[in-house]
């Protein structure tokens, strides 16, 4: 069974989330906005992996290696300035639908072995990502026109 | 001199009992007997009082209240009968002004208005239009509002305008929005006169709409009195006739109101059968509220569980419940997300659209309602729907402009991020009009470094010098009310029309006359080439923009200047269904929320996260109302060791916004002449102050010292009120602003005035600071039994 390397995956990916949404928080905190609300996305994230440790402890023997990680190649570090917040809204986009994808795989494999605690836990990561991910476009959306065209002094 | 009563001793005038119908009571000031009267409306709250105005040899001599009037049948408050001296002030702008060398001179409207234009062109050419933004107020009229709209989105296309009503009154349209699928007020103020009980929720309404807050005085005092449940961290006016006053902690509204909630869905008190029929989304919100128990909520609010249960009694079992709902709750934290349940209380009850049964999501300023309809807020007109692409097109076919030439490829900008644009450069023209953002915004150094930007070209349109003019580059000198024709709407959805009654001083213009200057200087043409505004009056205006609403809930096609002169106000929808206004909206329990009408998709209450198109079509609320609920959130900033006291912010009986006008009356200003900082006996005692002395309270973003005023507030927290800048007092830092945050709320966009962390330092009392002392000390004398 590889499903503990799912299980694995998510669950250190949150970790890495709660610390990603934090350190932009951080770098664009002139943006208020996104300060605060990547703050309590941050404690969302670290809410999710706090609801994963159960399962993760429960198929932690299926790990036997390092798996691969969401944000190896993203967000080394966070950037200053308009264009480099929209980079990083941008780069926390993908790990957080990088999320959703697995997810939806990891039900699938609960379903199919009929562990409901897992297809719940799938399910709370599902609903509470899917509402970062929102957040995310939303304001990716909003700052785009700004950003792109309007010449910075 | 002809005064009906002395308003700033009897603020609410002698009772007139409610016995079946609400009795007139004509009020009135004059100083001169009028050679005539001209129909108006007052213009210094949101209630919308009808007023006439009385005029001697082309003068303003006085108002009388207009006795057949829906709103206040001849009632006025001391700001209706004594700001309107402002207009006849000596120190009114009567010549544009433009920045030369570092100093205003007086200009021609030519050379002022060749500036902006050649300014504008630069911008759009090196940055698109997106360099440009616009501040304007909930001030001016609907026509101007309107104009403004047209010329910010079809002319120039730039998604960059907001009004200060996102400083008052953002929250009102979100909740509405959230809950009923567009903005718009369900009730009317009629419903007073028959409702068994009322919730003020953060509104403090005997100090902000005195004449509203009458009809209550009268109802308390006839047969029958409705019960009162007061929500409001001071003992205020309005809580001190309160059945049951909750004194929360600042920041806790949403878990009051999820514990009355929880109370009242516990005790069984709702209409299963109108949930089932006309909401969405109850399993959720019990779940949600089912979370806090009473004594949670003390725990969390400080509100005793057992007053708890008395206010959800009363609101759980009355009949018919009016609720009112203001900037306590508006500007703090989770301030959508706790209006929403007001909402949600009706609904759950089933007590909307009919008599007795309002909610009032109230506005702050007169005009703040028009701001949103007209689209001057950044909101497409119409209560249109910027992600729905048939509504930009109904607008595009309007206005004979291309679709893409409006700008709706995200949400309009909100104010407070027009002025992030603006701090952090990408927009580098900033044209504020009607209003003072270097007193009214939050957190006033950071304003006043924006504003001073040298790559910032500001414009100010304003009746008189402020704290903000001193930045502009050009200042255009407007008329003001009393000197302009056009209408505005109040909160229960009645339109006035108030009437040009004088002429304006020297060269200054109408708001109307001013944009529509700058669009035939701009030459905005429509597709065909021809001139995109083609209205040259206000009453012209006023028609096209009743084609805008065609069909909208905000109908106004069944209005016309003729019917709104004479008689009292009419409430809208007015078209050919209501040719006489409608008393209520949602009366068949159908909400706009149907895919095609609605005004927004939604958003996620606790982030702002924009539902899309998509997600909306899956839940199908086809005419349902949504019952949204969200848990707590803690403020962002709290007392702490450093700074361990709440600060709240707040209005005063006497005074309007910045005193621009208000501060111009000798009574009015007789009566509140200083800022104050008020705190509880407690604090006093501890930090050994007395009544009168000068304090300096302290944020992490600045400080002001005021003279306490001792009682009325819970320990722990202080309350300054906002209206004193500097404009007639400069000796010393007063403006409560300079402490209040930057931040807002993620759906809304209203900034949260109502909370902070401060710290106070009791002053040694040097000779200067004795004497501002002594002279408040009198002024506190004379404040303490009418307002706290
Ligand atoms: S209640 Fe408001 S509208 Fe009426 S007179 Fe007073 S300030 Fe004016």
């Amino acid at each position: 069974m590889h499903i503990g390397k799912y299980i694995d995956l998510v669950h250190r990916t949150e970790k890495d989330l709660a610390d990603a949404f934090k350190m932009v928080a951080k770098a664009h905190r002139d943006e208020v906005d996104i300060e605060q609300t990547c703050l309590l996305l941050s404690s969302w994230s670290l809410q999710l992996a706090d609801t994963m440790k159960p399962v993760a402890n429960r198929y932690k023997k299926e790990t036997d290696r390092e798996p691969d990680r969401l944000t190896k190649t993203l967000l080394k570090k966070a950037r200053k300035g308009s264009m480099a917040m929209l980079r990083d809204l941008h780069d926390l986009y993908l790990i957080v639908n990088e999320v959703l994808v697995c997810c939806t795989i990891l039900k699938q494999g609960g379903t199919a072995l009929a562990d409901e605690e897992l297809v719940t836990v799938c399910e709370e990561i599902e609903r509470q990502t899917t509402r970062q991910s929102s957040w995310l476009m939303t304001r990716m959306k909003s700052a785009a026109p700004q950003t792109l065209i309007v010449a910075h002094p | 001199m002809n005064e009906s009563r002395d308003s700033i001793k009897d603020i609410w005038g002698m009772r007139t009992p409610y016995k079946g119908d609400w009795p007139a009571r004509v009020d009135q000031r004059t100083i001169e007997e009028p050679d005539h009267w001209v129909q108006s409306a007052c213009v210094l709250c949101s209630n919308g009082c009808g007023m006439d105005i009385g005029v001697k040899n082309g003068r303003i001599v006085g108002v009388r209240g207009r006795e057949g009037d829906r709103v206040n049948h001849g009632r006025l408050g001391p700001k209706g009968l004594h700001a309107w001296v402002a207009n006849n002030s000596k120190d009114r702008i009567t010549k544009p002004l433009i920045r030369t060398n570092g100093k205003l001179r007086e200009a021609t409207w030519d050379e002022a208005m060749d500036l902006i234009v050649q300014q504008s062109k630069d911008i759009i050419e090196k940055n698109t239009s997106l360099g440009i933004g616009f501040y304007t107020s909930g001030q001016l009229f609907l026509e101007e509002y309107y104009t403004l709209g047209v010329l910010g989105k079809a002319g120039l296309g730039t998604p960059h305008m907001d009004g200060n009503t996102r400083l008052c009154t953002a929250t009102a349209a979100a909740a509405l929005k959230v809950s009923f699928g567009s903005d718009g007020q369900p009730g009317s103020y009629t419903d007073l006169h028959t409702t068994d009980a009322i919730l003020h929720f953060g509104h403090n309404i005997a100090s902000q709409q005195t004449v509203l807050w009458m009809r209550i005085l009268d109802r308390l005092a006839g047969p029958n009195p409705p019960k009162l449940v007061v929500i409001d961290p001071r003992y205020t006016d309005t809580a001190q006739k309160a059945t049951v006053h909750l004194a929360l902690k600042p920041g806790t509204n949403v878990p009051v109101m999820n514990g009355i909630l929880n109370l009242i869905i516990q005790a069984g008190n709702i209409d299963k059968a109108y949930i089932d029929a006309h909401t969405t989304g109850f399993e959720e919100l019990k779940k949600i509220v089912s979370a806090w128990a009473p004594e949670r909520v003390e725990e969390v609010s400080n509100v005793p569980a057992s007053r708890l249960r008395q206010a959800a009694e009363i609101l759980g079992t009355a009949k018919s419940v009016v609720s009112t709902v203001l900037q306590g709750v508006y500007q703090s934290m989770q301030g959508t997300a706790a209006a929403v349940q007001v909402n949600n209380l009706h609904l759950i009850r089933g007590l909307i659209g009919r008599d007795g049964c309002g909610i009032y999501q109230m506005n702050g300023q007169p005009t703040a309602q028009n701001t949103r309809e007209c689209g001057a807020d950044g909101d497409l007109p119409g209560f249109r729907n910027w992600s729905n692409k048939e509504h930009v097109k109904e607008l595009a076919a309007l206005w004979n402009v291309q679709l893409d030439k409006i700008p709706h490829w995200s949400p309009p900008t909100h104010a407070m991020q027009i002025w992030r644009f603006a701090e952090s450069g990408t927009i580098k023209m900033l044209w504020i009009s009607g209003t003072n953002p270097a007193v009214s915004m939050p957190e006033l150094s950071r304003i006043r470094q924006i504003l001073k930007k040298k790559n910032l070209f500001v414009v100010v349109q304003d009746a008189f010098m402020t704290e903000t003019t001193q930045y502009a580059d050009v200042v255009l000198p407007a008329a003001i009310w009393g000197e302009k024709t056009g209408c505005f709407t109040n909160v229960d959805r009645t339109v006035h029309l108030s009437h040009k009654a004088v002429d304006p001083p020297g060269e200054a213009k109408s708001d109307l006359d001013i944009f529509l200057d700058y669009s035939r200087r701009m030459d905005f043409r429509d597709k065909d080439g021809n001139p995109l505004i083609q209205w040259t009056t206000a009453e012209e205006a006023f028609e096209a923009w009743k084609k805008c609403t065609k069909g909208r809930p905000c109908d106004y096609t069944g209005m016309s200047y003729a019917k709104l002169t004479g008689g009292s106000g009419i409430q809208w929808p007015c078209n050919e269904t209501y040719p006489d206004g409608a008393r209520h909206l949602y009366t068949n329990g159908v909400f706009n929320t149907d895919i095609n009408q609605c005004e927004t998709y939604g958003h996620d209450l606790d982030t702002g996260a924009a539902v899309t198109e998509q997600e909306y079509k899956a839940k199908n609320p086809a005419g349902k109302a949504f019952l949204k609920g969200s848990d707590y959130l803690p403020p962002h900033e709290v007392p702490d060791l450093e700074y361990p006291l709440w600060l709240t912010t707040g209005r005063i009986v006497y005074h309007f916004h910045t005193r621009t006008k208000t501060g111009r009356s000798q009574q009015l200003q007789d009566a509140a002449p200083d800022g104050y900082v008020q705190i509880s006996e407690e604090d006093a005692a501890k930090y050994g102050i007395r009544e009168g002395d000068m304090i300096t309270v302290a944020s992490r973003r600045g400080k002001v010292t005021e003279p306490a005023k001792i009682g009325g507030i819970e320990p722990g927290l202080v309350f300054i009120p906002f209206h004193y800048g500097y404009w007639d007092n400069n000796k010393r830092s007063r403006a409560a602003n300079e402490l209040t945050l930057t931040e807002w709320d993620p759906v809304s966009k209203q900034p949260h005035f109502k909370y902070a962390a401060v710290s106070i330092i009791k002053k040694e009392e040097d000779g200067t600071f004795k004497k501002i002392g002594k002279s408040i000390e009198t002024l506190t004398e004379k404040l303490k039994p009418q307002e706290v």
